[in-house]
């Protein structure tokens, strides 16, 4: 995989990750494209699209589209349902998951994508493994945070 | 706006019995968030709920920017915020790690919402290289997202990478290899990528660690190949495939598909682990494979992932394992065929991811006949699926089953689907992958109507792909024209229909076509001459009748309807209407009108006399009128129709057109339309390496003294001093083996044209030499040589030379030839002049052929097969089978027999799809008979020759010209 982005309906990115080097004007540009591309085509459209010399994986979950961009050799439909095991993945950390989790907590976002997805490749499959890794490091977390907010006034 | 579903928002996925099975499928809450600057109702709520650490400070700035009513607002309160963060940052007062830690979260979402950040950096790296789990994690964040490349800082970062890596906490190695795999940068491959093989070999490393290791080696692989040592670790990681963890399993195998593609023969022995894997998961029934079954289907990724490593390798060699990966396809297939376990879309599109890529290791593999059709039934009934995405898959996978000869058959049987799927889908990327097929799945025998498909696609075709169905429609029109009255037809008609999408390479093409095929000409003077007739056409067709009306006007001129000044008040009517360059190639016509016709002569004079001609303001065009004018005023009728004779044919070459849908599609996107199929194992490229073996040894044959290299020129025409250093061109000469005229060679300044003509022992050949630039060629000079073997076999007239030869101009020479016995190569042609100061040397190979001594023999079924058993003896017979390397067309290889100059005797052979043919090579001394019989073989694309002669020199000899014709 060469890229993830996530973006509400209006255009806006949510979370972007890059598997390959690119110029940050390269990524904006990039983004912009597709997200304009993604947001022209109709609800009953196909999930793919050839677009440059890649391969568009995309879906929309509610108000969210979640798009991958793969190689040509690429399998369209694990990619579709590596979006899905993501998307299942957030839902599971914070319940219910909506955008605005994602808003607020882009860094924890960023943290199960890691757990994830590695290299633009799947590191760990299993649900629970991912979301134990990741309660694990909350407990660290958990653990310094009150021995902060006890000292810290803000 | 819609109901409010939750305090804040619609949840991505909804499990409740109320929402449809598919996820996202019709979206209920499209008003939802992010509309940042709408009004009051719009004002976001902060979640209620925080994971982990809350920052609170970070959660009240997100809330301020969501909460901003315009674009100005939204940049005022980033600035603010930015000048707040730097004067804490350069503040005296040390910062804690909380508040580090805040800040660079808040630059972290600036950064994200589009802006630029350009400092925090410093403080970023200290946090990653803070003790506390929490800190080190947004460190790293912010050091990956946004990458430096600060050479200070990376010597910091790298630093704090290594004693994560060192600290044996397995959280906190974790961390830096994520970065290391997420920034992936050299700097870091020179730091690490010695390092973290044998992290990922160690037997005490933890499984999180190692899935980790492996996915950061493979990163860096991929961006720094050679800073990734190959060496002991490599066998260790192949062994990984047998680990328990299925999640060290799964990176693994990326990991060892990515190093297998770059050195394969390191990692051979995956293949054996990799089928074995594969098995355990997809043909036992009873294993469990716990949370890595997903939606009932065992281990899709992983499975997936094993079939793509073994697409990196040919069948396995050893029939047992071959077997078993057999069963493993077969396996795969079979489910598609059994009823879903669930009917969550999860499940099927896990289902049928392993599937296609099953496929694709089938039609990767392209040796088992069975289940490549298996695989394109099954794509046959994906083809008429409710699911868009499965119709979608199917289209694309056919594509490279196409290219198969095993499956090509099955796909053309889908043709009807596939022109349906044309029309009726409503996703421009599903219609294009119909198109797509239809290219690939072309062939001789549905090229008619695949084509008639095309174009009446692209009278509604989406725009954004309308060129590039231009381009196919173009190269399927010419690549499979019979009659090329069909294919001057089918390229009006895409002028017709998308004139506008029509490149110039296009339209060249149709004139270069035509000019090389004399038998088109009349009809195609007429079609563009009917097509001109109408009111509104489009400039490239004004551009292709000027030219055609220009060269070929006069084979219509005959009917009054389309006399010479019809002609003419035609193409000036459209005149006007024209651009720049389509005007130009106007004038050029109606100077050639007036070589061809002098009756309209003082008419399209007094076009060229006008003002607007003889004062254009465009510099060409003035100064086309001016000198075809005065050219047509002085020059005699002789001058005139030398200057505007016919122009000569085109050298065949690659279509210019296919190299564009080429450069269009990307290297290796474009399915291989040609005829010569994909072979099992690529054995058409075996029969090309015995066809050089054959050549070489052939023209060894011809000297008498052994010698080797690049000094087997030098002796077999050492006759000839100039000629030593000079490489002979062969390019066009097997083309001359079937026909006596054309182009035999051509570089960017001289032409060299043919006519021959034999009878019995004898024959005579026209050279033309003519000079392409527009300076003369000094001391020209042509003279043939052969080889002494082949003198006392062949006899010709030797020298012609001049002294100039005009930019421009052509001159003529005869060679005469006598064959006094048979021969197997050729004379030499050996060119020599001078231009613009230079010494210029070039040497052809003259097509001078025993077959060109044939004479024609009709004979009755009954002395044929007489006169084929006399000639019964083992040398008497050579035989030939190969590849066939052109479309296998009937009417191509019977006009090709007859050029060869053998008769075709219909009614001789059982078979009517074979040829039989008869013949006698004159010679001086001698006259040898000749039979031959051509099966071709359709399905397998393949031809066997047979040559009976009495002498096997010449049997042997008529066998190798002939078998590289088809």
């Amino acid at each position: 995989m060469q890229f993830m982005l996530l973006f509400s309906r209006q255009g806006k990115l949510r979370l972007q990750k890059w598997y390959v080097p690119l110029s940050d004007k390269e990524r904006k540009k990039i983004s912009r494209d597709l997200v304009q591309t993604i947001l022209a085509r109709k609800p009953k459209m196909c999930s793919f699209l050839e677009w440059r010399d890649l391969k568009i994986v995309y879906k929309r979950y509610a108000s969210l589209y979640f798009c991958c961009a793969v190689e040509d050799q690429d399998n369209e439909l694990i990619t579709l349902e590596i979006i899905h095991r993501y998307v299942e993945l957030l839902d599971k950390y914070f319940g219910s998951v909506c955008e605005l989790d994602i808003i607020f907590n882009f860094e924890k976002a960023y943290f199960i994508l890691d757990e994830f997805l590695l290299g633009g490749e799947a590191q760990e499959t299993s649900k629970k493994n991912v979301l134990k890794a990741i309660e694990q490091a909350d407990l660290l977390q958990e653990v310094s945070s009150f021995a902060v907010d006890r000292f810290s006034a803000h | 706006m819609g109901p409010v579903h939750t305090v804040y928002g619609p949840a991505l996925l909804c499990a409740g019995a109320g929402c449809s099975q598919q996820f996202g499928a019709q979206p209920q809450w499209i008003w939802f968030l992010s509309s940042s600057y709408v009004g009051a109702h719009s004002t976001t709520l902060m979640p209620t709920v925080s994971k982990g650490d809350g920052m609170r400070g970070l959660a009240v700035f997100i809330s301020d920017i969501r909460n901003c009513k315009s674009k100005e607002a939204e940049i005022k309160r980033i600035n603010k915020e930015l000048a707040n963060i730097r004067s804490k940052f350069k503040g005296d007062k040390a910062l804690d790690g909380y508040s580090k830690k805040k800040y660079v979260c808040k630059l972290l979402f600036i950064f994200l919402l589009g802006h630029d950040i350009d400092f925090g950096h410093m403080e970023a790296v200290n946090l990653l290289s803070s003790n506390k789990y929490t800190e080190k994690q947004i460190g790293y964040l912010f050091i990956s997202v946004l990458v430096n490349s600060n050479s200070d800082l990376i010597r910091l970062i790298n630093n704090g990478i290594k004693n994560d890596l060192a600290s044996r906490n397995p959280t906190f190695m974790n961390l830096a290899l994520h970065c290391i795999a997420n920034v992936g940068s050299r700097e870091m491959a020179e730091a690490f990528a010695f390092e973290i093989p044998s992290i990922l070999v160690a037997g005490d490393t933890m499984d999180s660690v190692k899935q980790s290791a492996a996915l950061c080696l493979l990163r860096l692989n991929r961006t720094s190949p050679d800073l990734v040592p190959m060496g002991e670790w490599t066998a260790r990681v192949v062994h990984l495939l047998n680990d328990q963890h299925l999640g060290v399993v799964t990176a693994a195998t990326s990991l060892i598909t990515t190093l297998a593609q770059k050195s394969p023969d390191d990692f051979k022995t995956s293949i054996s682990l990799a089928v074995a894997r594969l098995s355990r998961i997809v043909t036992s029934a009873s294993i469990d494979l716990q949370d890595y079954t997903y939606y009932f289907v065992a281990a899709p990724w992983l499975s997936v992932k094993l079939l793509r490593l073994l697409q990196c390798y040919p069948p396995p060699e050893d029939a047992a394992l071959r077997s078993r990966l057999t069963e493993c396809l077969e396996t795969i297939l079979n489910k598609a065929q059994e009823p879903p376990k669930s009917k969550k879309v999860q499940h099927s599109n896990a289902k049928n991811a392993v599937l296609f890529e099953a496929i694709s290791l089938i039609i990767h593999h392209d040796s088992e006949p069975t289940l490549l059709v298996r695989a394109c039934n099954q794509l046959g009934q994906f083809l008429q699926h409710r699911e868009t995405n499965l119709r979608y898959l199917a289209l694309e996978s056919m594509c490279t089953l196409a290219s198969s000869e095993f499956s090509h058959e099955a796909v053309k049987t889908h043709i009807d689907t596939v022109i349906n799927a044309l029309k009726t889908e409503r996703d421009v990327s599903v219609r294009q992958r119909a198109v797509d097929l239809l290219y690939a799945m072309c062939d001789r025998s549905n090229a008619k109507q695949i084509v008639a498909e095309m174009l009446s696609y692209l009278e509604t075709a989406d725009y954004s792909i309308r060129e590039e169905i231009v381009l196919k429609v173009a190269i399927l029109a010419e690549k499979y024209a019979v009659d090329y009255t069909w294919y001057v037809d089918t390229i009006l008609n895409l002028i017709r229909v998308a004139g506008d999408y029509v490149s110039e390479e296009v339209w060249y093409r149709v004139i270069q076509i035509v000019i090389n095929r004399d038998d088109v000409q009349g009809y195609a003077a007429k079609t563009v001459f009917e097509a001109l007739q109408a009111p509104a056409c489009h400039e490239n067709l004004v551009k292709v009748g000027g030219y055609i009306l220009g060269e070929f006007g006069n084979l219509i001129a005959g009917d009054s309807r389309s006399s010479p000044l019809v002609q003419f008040s035609l193409l000036h009517s459209k005149f006007h209407l024209c651009s720049v360059p389509t005007r130009a190639l106007l004038l050029s016509a109606y100077i050639k009108f007036i070589n061809l016709f002098p009756e309209v002569k003082a008419t399209i004079q007094d076009v060229l006399r006008s003002d607007s001609q003889l004062r254009n303001a465009d510099v060409e065009l003035q100064q086309r009128a001016v000198e075809y004018l005065k050219l047509s005023c002085i020059a005699s009728t002789d001058i005139l129709a030398t200057v505007l004779e016919e122009m000569p044919p085109f050298p065949e070459r690659e279509s210019s057109i296919l190299a564009k849908l080429k450069r269009k599609k990307g290297p290796g996107k474009l399915p291989d339309i040609d005829e010569n199929r994909r072979n099992v194992n690529g054995s058409s490229e075996h029969s090309e390496n015995t066809d050089t073996t054959n050549k070489v040894s052939y023209v060894l044959n011809l000297n008498s003294s052994p010698s080797t290299g690049p000094s087997l020129l030098v002796d077999v025409f050492s006759d000839s001093s100039t000629s030593a250093s000079v490489d002979v061109s062969e390019d066009n000469f097997s083309r001359f083996v079937c026909k006596n005229n054309g182009v035999i060679y051509e570089n960017q300044l001289l032409q060299i044209g043919l006519k021959s003509e034999y009878r019995q022992n004898l024959g005579r050949i026209y050279v033309f030499y003519g000079n392409k630039t527009s300076t003369q060629f000094l001391s020209f000079s042509s003279f043939v040589t052969s080889s002494d073997i082949l003198k006392t076999h062949i006899l010709h007239c030797l020298i012609a030379s001049y002294p100039i030869i005009e930019g421009g101009a052509q001159v003529q020479q005869i060679l005469n030839i006598e064959c006094v016995s048979d021969f197997t190569d050729a004379p030499v042609l050996n060119i020599q002049f001078r231009y613009g100061g230079t010494l210029q040397n070039i040497a052809v190979k003259l097509p001078v052929m025993l077959n060109k001594f044939f004479q024609p023999t009709e004979m009755t079924s009954q002395d044929f097969f007489q006169r084929w058993k006399q000639l019964g003896a083992p040398q008497q017979e050579v035989q030939k089978i190969f590849k066939a390397q052109h479309p296998m067309d009937t009417d191509v290889t019977k006009a090709k027999i007859l050029g060869f100059g053998v008769a075709l005797l219909d009614g001789v052979d059982p078979n009517p799809a074979n040829f039989v043919g008869a013949g006698v090579i004159h010679t001086k001394s001698t006259q040898v008979g000749c039979l031959l019989r051509l099966e071709p073989n359709a399905q397998a694309q393949m031809y066997r020759l047979t040559l009976r002669t009495s002498r096997e020199s010449v049997s042997q000899r008529l066998c190798e010209l002939l078998g590289e014709q088809f």
